[in-house]
C-alpha cells in the first residue's frame, strides 16, 4: 500500500455514481470517466462498488510490463501513471493485460486512457476528485492512521488472488471485520455477473465495452 | 468584477488534505491558470451543498468541490452536472409567443412579450373577475424570487389564486410542524446526526435523493450509532441498516403507532418531559394503544417483532433522531403520519437537545425558503396567515396597501388545476415549475392547462409545461443572479451570480416588476436586484416566527450560512430549535395530536390489486426539465423503468405495462428482490407517454392538499415493446434530438490549463 492512497467501501457505495460525474471534470481527461461502477448482484441487491486503478505494487504494474512502448510509467509514490500521450500507440496490451479491467482506449484517438490518481491534484497534495466528493466516504483518499481515526476498528485488504497470481496494490479494499488480514481478496467478478454503468434497462441502446471510448471505427 | 471567497470556507490543500511539501494553499489555484472561482451553493436538493464554479473568460465551464460546513467538499453527480445548464445550447434566449395553440411559437421582443401579458391579464381580470388569472411559483427559486410571487399576485393582480409546486413536496411535514410546534422546519441541524445514538430514516431514500446526507449517517454509524431505515424498497442505505423496515405503501401511521404501543407498554416513555412539555398526551396513547404490534404487522405486511425492535432501538438510545421525507409525507394523510414520527420523539423525550430531534429533508433546494414567505396560497410572509386579522394588517402596513384589496386564500395547486377546468380560472402565470410531469393525474393537468385563456410561462428551458404555453419568458438560471435558500436544517445560504445573464435572458424579479409596472403598480416594484428584495424581506418578517430580520447578505458571506429564527444583527442564528424546551405555541408545549390509521384513497380490488408507488432516481430532478437535457446525467439513467419483484415472472428488460385506474404505460422491467412483491415502483422524472405521473391518482390530503403520490392501486401485464423516452421540447431553430438516450449538448470547454499531470514525474 501507499502512503497516501485510495481506500474503498464497497459497504458504503450507494452507486450515485457522483465519482463518475467528478472524474469526467479532471482537466487531464476531460469529458471522460475513468471510473467504473458495477452493480454486484443485479436483481439480488442495488449493492454497487466503484473500480479505479488499483496502482498495482507487487510484480510492477502488469499493464505497464506488457506496454511495447514503454509509455506507462511509475512515479516513485507508487503511483501507475496514464501511457504518456507521446509514446502510446494505442495497442490495447494494457487493457487485456489488467486484471482489474481498468485502462479504456480510445479507438479513434488511438491512445489509452487510465485512472492516475488525479496525479494533477494529489501532487499538490489535493485528494482525487472522486475521493473528494464521494459522498458516503465509500471512495476515501489519505493513509491508513488518518482512516483509522475517523472509522475505528476499520479492516483493509490489498492482495488479491487471480488464479492463483497473488497481486498486491496501492489502493486497498474495506474488508468485512473479523476477516484474516493477511488472506487475499479473490480476484476477478466474483459468482454474479457485474452489470457496468447503470442497473436500469438501457431501452434500445446495445451494451458496449466498458473500457472502449467512442465509437468503434 | 471579483466576488470575494467566502473567509469561513478553506480553501483546497488545507485541513486534511494538507501536503506534506508545505506548498501555499493557494498554489491549486495558481497552477489553474486565468480562471476564476465562485464560491455558491448547487441549485437542486434541500442539503444545499456547497459548491465553486469554475468561470472563465465570464462564462461557467466547469465545477470545483468546496469545503463548506454542510457538505465537506462532497457533491452529488446533479451537483457535479449542474453548471452544465448555464450555457447549454438549449437554453431560452427570446420570449416566444403564439396566439392560439395551433400555432408555432415564435420570438417576440421582450417589449411585445410584456405588454401582450399585461394585457390579457387586465381583459381576462376585467371579464371574469380578479381570481380568474391565477399565479403559480416553484420552491427552486431564491428566496426574494419567492417573496415576490407571493407579493406580485397580492399587490399586482390582487388574485386570490397564488400557490406553488412545494405543494408537492413539502406541506404534510409544514402542516404537523405547525400543529406540533407553532414552527415549521426540522428541530436540528444535519450535524446532529453525528452526536445521535440512534438514527430513523422514514420515507427517504437518502442515498439517491439527498446522497450527500449519508455523510451523516455514515459519521454516526462510526461511533457505534444505530441505524432504522422504514421504506418499502431495499435502498442503498437500507442495504446496510441495522433494521430495515419494508412496510407496504401507504400504512406508515399505523406502523409508529404500534412503535409507540410498544414503547408505552414497555414503559419506555420519558413521563417528565411529557408532563413538563405536552399537551394531548393521553389522547396520543389511546390511539396508540388501538394499535399493537400484531395489527399493524397485518396492516403493514412486515412480521410483528420488527415493530418491538424499533421501538426498543429507539426508545433505548440516549439521544434519537428521526428524519422523514416524501415516502411518508405524500399521502391522503401525509400530515398525520408526520405527526406520528413527532409523537414518537417527543414521547420519548427526543427533543431539543444536541443528536436528539426531528427533521424533515426538503426536497428542493428552496422547500424551506419557498415556503415561507408567501408563495402558498394561504400565507403572507413570514410565515403568517393571510385569514388573520392582525398578521393581514401588519403586511397590508409593509407594502403600503389598503388591507381591504388584500385578497383572501386561494387553492392548493391541484385545485387550481380542477378550477381551470371547470373556466373558474381563465389566465395563469407559471414560474419555475412543470406539472406536465409534476402534478398526478396528467390527463386532468393536461386538460385544465389546455382550457386556459392565457398562459405565461417562465424557465430557462423549453420545459413540458412551457411547450403548451401562450407566452414563453427566457429567465436566467441560478448561477446568473444572487440570492439565498434555506436548506433543510432552515440554514439560509447565499448564492452568487457567477456569470451575466445570456443576451436575451432577464432575471425574474426584472420580469415581475416590468410586468407590475404596466399593471400600474411599479411603485410597489421597484428593486434594482435580489439585494434589496432581501432587505424588504427581512424587515417584512421581522417579529414572526420565520424571522430573517438579522440576516443580511454580508453576514451571509462572513458566516456561510444563517438559520432562522433571527431576530437581530448581533444573533447567532438558530440552528437547533427547543434547546429552552418552548416550543413556538403560546403556551410554549408541544401540542400531540392523536392520529389513527386509515387506508389509501385508492382502492384494491381483484382488478387492481398490486401497490404502485413512485420517486426519484439520484440523477434527475423532480420534473426532470434542469437534467433531462445534461450528457452525464442522461447517459446515467436514461429512461423510466418499473422495478418488480422476481415472483412476477419477468425478466429484467422485458416490457411491461402498468395500468391504474387512470391510464397505463408501459416501461422496461428491472427485476429485483429489492421491492415487495407486492408493489412496484416508477421514477416520475419523464413526460408523457413514459409519466409515472399518469398513473397516480390525485386524491389529497384534507389538511395540507398534497396529492397521494405514494400509492395507488395498479396491475401489471406484459407488452410487446418499451414506449421510446420522447425527446425534449426544443426552442424554434434547434433541431430535436434524434436520440434521447445518448449523451447530449457540446463538448466541453476546453480548460485554461489543459493538460497537467499527466505522465509527468
Amino acid at each position: 500500500m501507499m502512503g497516501r492512497t485510495i481506500v474503498i467501501d464497497p459497504g458504503r457505495c450507494i452507486g450515485c455514481q457522483a465519482c463518475v460525474s467528478a472524474c469526467r471534470e479532471c482537466d487531464s481527461h476531460r469529458g471522460k470517466s475513468m471510473i467504473h461502477l458495477d452493480y454486484l448482484d443485479q436483481g439480488g441487491s442495488v449493492a454497487s462498488s466503484p473500480t479505479v486503478c488499483m496502482h498495482c505494487e507487487d510484480p510492477v504494474a502488469p499493464c505497464a510490463q506488457v506496454c511495447p512502448a514503454e509509455a506507462i510509467l511509475v512515479t516513485p509514490d507508487g503511483v501507475v501513471h496514464d501511457a504518456d500521450k507521446s509514446r502510446c500507440i494505442g495497442c490495447g496490451n494494457c487493457v487485456n493485460a489488467c486484471p482489474m479491467g481498468v485502462p479504456k482506449i480510445d479507438l479513434a484517438a488511438k491512445l489509452q486512457f487510465k485512472c492516475n490518481l488525479c496525479y494533477d491534484r494529489t501532487s499538490y497534495g489535493l485528494a482525487p476528485m472522486c475521493a473528494t466528493v464521494c459522498p458516503t466516504g465509500s471512495i476515501f483518499y489519505g493513509t491508513l492512521e488518518e482512516l483509522r481515526t475517523e472509522r475505528p476498528g476499520v479492516e483493509v485488504a490489498s492482495t488479491f488472488d487471480f488464479d492463483g497470481s497473488i497481486i498486491s496494490t496501492g489502493v486497498a479494499m474495506v474488508v468485512p471485520r473479523g476477516r484474516p488480514v493477511d488472506e487475499p481478496l479473490p480476484g476477478g467478478a466474483g459468482e454474479h455477473a457485474r452489470v457496468t454503468g447503470s442497473p436500469q434497462p438501457a431501452g434500445h441502446l446495445e451494451p458496449s465495452a466498458d473500457n472502449v471510448l467512442g465509437e468503434p471505427l | 468584477m471579483t466576488i470575494p471567497l467566502d473567509p469561513d470556507i478553506t480553501p483546497p490543500g488545507t485541513g486534511r488534505f494538507r501536503d506534506a511539501g508545505g506548498l501555499p494553499a493557494d498554489r491549486w489555484r495558481a497552477i489553474r491558470g486565468e480562471e476564476k472561482l465562485v464560491a455558491t451553493h448547487c441549485c437542486f436538493c434541500g442539503v444545499q451543498c456547497g459548491m465553486y464554479l469554475r468561470v472563465h473568460d465570464g462564462k461557467v465551464f466547469g465545477v470545483e468541490p468546496r469545503d463548506h460546513d454542510i457538505n465537506r467538499m462532497r457533491l452529488c453527480p446533479k451537483g457535479l452536472n449542474a453548471y452544465q445548464q448555464v450555457n447549454h445550447p438549449d437554453r431560452l434566449t427570446a420570449p416566444l409567443f403564439r396566439k392560439s395553440r395551433a400555432d408555432d411559437l415564435r420570438p417576440v421582443s421582450w417589449e411585445q412579450a410584456l405588454d401582450v401579458t399585461a394585457e390579457h391579464i387586465q381583459r381576462i381580470q376585467a371579464e371574469h373577475g380578479r381570481d380568474a388569472f391565477g399565479m403559480l411559483g416553484g420552491a427552486s427559486l431564491f428566496t426574494e424570487k419567492t417573496y415576490l410571487v407571493g407579493k406580485f399576485a397580492r399587490v399586482a393582480l390582487r388574485t386570490r389564486h397564488v400557490d406553488y409546486n412545494g405543494r408537492l413536496c413539502m406541506v404534510s411535514a409544514a402542516g404537523a410542524n405547525k400543529l406540533s410546534f407553532g414552527i415549521d422546519r426540522a428541530g436540528n441541524p444535519f450535524a446532529d446526526c453525528l452526536l445521535s445514538d440512534c438514527l430513523l430514516i422514514a420515507g427517504s431514500n437518502v442515498g439517491e435523493c439527498f446522497p450527500v446526507m449519508t455523510q451523516y449517517l455514515w459519521g454516526a454509524r462510526d461511533r457505534g450509532a444505530k441505524l432504522i431505515v422504514v421504506d418499502p424498497r431495499e435502498t442503498s442505505i437500507a442495504r446496510t441498516a441495522d433494521l430495515h423496515v419494508a412496510l407496504r405503501p401507504g400504512t406508515d401511521a399505523a406502523f409508529f403507532n404500534a412503535v409507540l404501543h410498544v414503547v408505552v407498554s414497555e414503559g419506555l416513555t420519558d413521563e417528565a418531559f411529557l408532563a413538563e412539555h405536552t399537551t394531548g398526551w393521553d389522547e396520543v396513547r389511546a390511539a396508540a394503544a388501538e394499535c399493537p404490534p400484531e395489527r399493524a404487522a397485518e396492516i403493514c405486511g412486515i412480521p410483528a417483532e420488527q415493530v418491538t425492535q424499533v421501538a426498543r432501538m429507539f426508545a433505548a438510545a440516549n439521544r434519537a433522531m428521526a428524519w422523514h421525507a416524501r415516502g411518508i409525507e405524500h399521502h391522503t394523510q401525509g400530515v398525520e403520519n408526520c405527526l406520528t414520527v413527532i409523537n414518537l420523539c417527543v414521547a420519548t423525550g427526543n427533543l431539543g437537545k444536541p443528536g436528539a430531534g426531528y427533521g424533515t429533508i426538503t426536497g428542493q433546494g428552496n422547500g424551506q425558503g419557498g415556503r415561507e414567505h408567501g408563495q402558498k396560497s394561504d400565507m403572507l410572509p413570514g410565515g403568517r396567515s393571510i385569514s388573520d386579522p392582525v398578521h393581514r394588517m401588519q403586511v397590508a402596513d409593509i407594502w403600503g396597501i389598503d388591507v381591504d384589496d388584500l385578497p383572501q386564500a386561494g387553492t392548493s395547486m391541484m385545485e387550481m388545476v380542477h378550477q381551470m377546468r371547470r373556466g373558474e380560472i381563465r389566465g395563469l402565470f407559471g414560474m419555475c415549475n412543470n406539472p406536465f410531469v409534476s402534478l398526478p393525474n396528467y390527463a386532468v393537468v393536461k386538460e385544465g392547462y389546455d382550457k386556459l385563456d392565457f398562459h405565461a410561462q417562465c424557465d430557462f428551458f423549453l420545459s413540458e409545461t412551457a411547450a403548451n404555453a401562450h407566452l414563453v419568458l427566457p429567465v436566467t438560471s441560478w448561477a446568473e443572479d444572487d440570492g439565498v435558500m434555506a436548506n433543510a436544517e432552515a440554514r439560509v445560504v447565499r448564492h452568487r451570480k457567477a456569470q451575466e445573464p445570456l443576451p436575451g435572458v432577464r432575471t425574474d424579479t426584472w420580469v415581475l416588476c416590468e410586468l407590475a409596472r404596466r399593471l400600474g403598480v411599479g411603485d410597489k416594484f421597484d428593486y434594482a436586484g435580489s439585494e434589496q428584495v432581501f432587505e424588504e424581506l427581512r424587515i417584512a418578517s421581522r417579529g414572526t416566527v420565520n424571522d430573517y430580520y438579522g440576516i443580511t447578505y454580508a453576514r451571509l458571506d462572513e458566516t456561510g450560512g444563517i438559520a432562522w429564527p433571527c431576530p437581530s444583527l448581533d444573533h447567532p442564528g438558530t440552528p437547533r430549535l427547543f434547546e429552552d424546551g418552548r416550543t413556538y405555541h403560546a403556551d410554549g408545549k408541544v401540542h400531540m395530536q392523536a392520529v389513527r390509521w386509515h387506508p389509501p384513497a385508492d382502492p384494491y380490488d381483484d382488478e387492481f390489486p398490486i401497490t404502485l408507488t413512485t420517486g426519484r432516481t439520484v440523477a434527475h430532478f423532480l420534473s426532470g426539465n434542469q437534467t433531462r437535457r445534461l450528457g452525464g446525467l442522461v447517459e446515467q439513467t436514461p429512461r423510466p423503468w418499473v422495478e418488480v419483484h422476481p415472483s412476477h415472472g419477468f425478466s429484467n428488460g422485458d416490457a411491461v405495462t402498468v395500468v391504474t385506474r387512470r391510464g397505463a404505460a408501459t416501461f422496461p422491467a428491472l427485476v429485483t428482490e429489492a421491492i415487495r412483491p407486492d408493489t412496484v415502483f416508477v421514477p416520475y422524472h419523464w413526460p408523457y407517454p413514459v409519466a409515472a405521473n399518469e398513473l397516480t391518482i390525485d386524491a389529497l390530503d384534507p389538511r395540507s392538499k398534497i396529492p397521494e403520490y405514494k400509492v395507488c392501486a395498479c396491475r401489471i401485464e406484459a407488452a410487446t415493446a418499451v414506449t421510446p423516452v420522447p425527446a425534449p421540447p426544443m426552442p424554434p431553430g434547434r433541431e430535436p434530438y434524434a436520440d434521447t438516450q445518448r449523451s447530449r449538448g457540446e463538448p466541453l470547454p476546453p480548460t485554461s490549463s489543459q493538460g497537467r499531470g499527466t505522465s509527468q514525474p
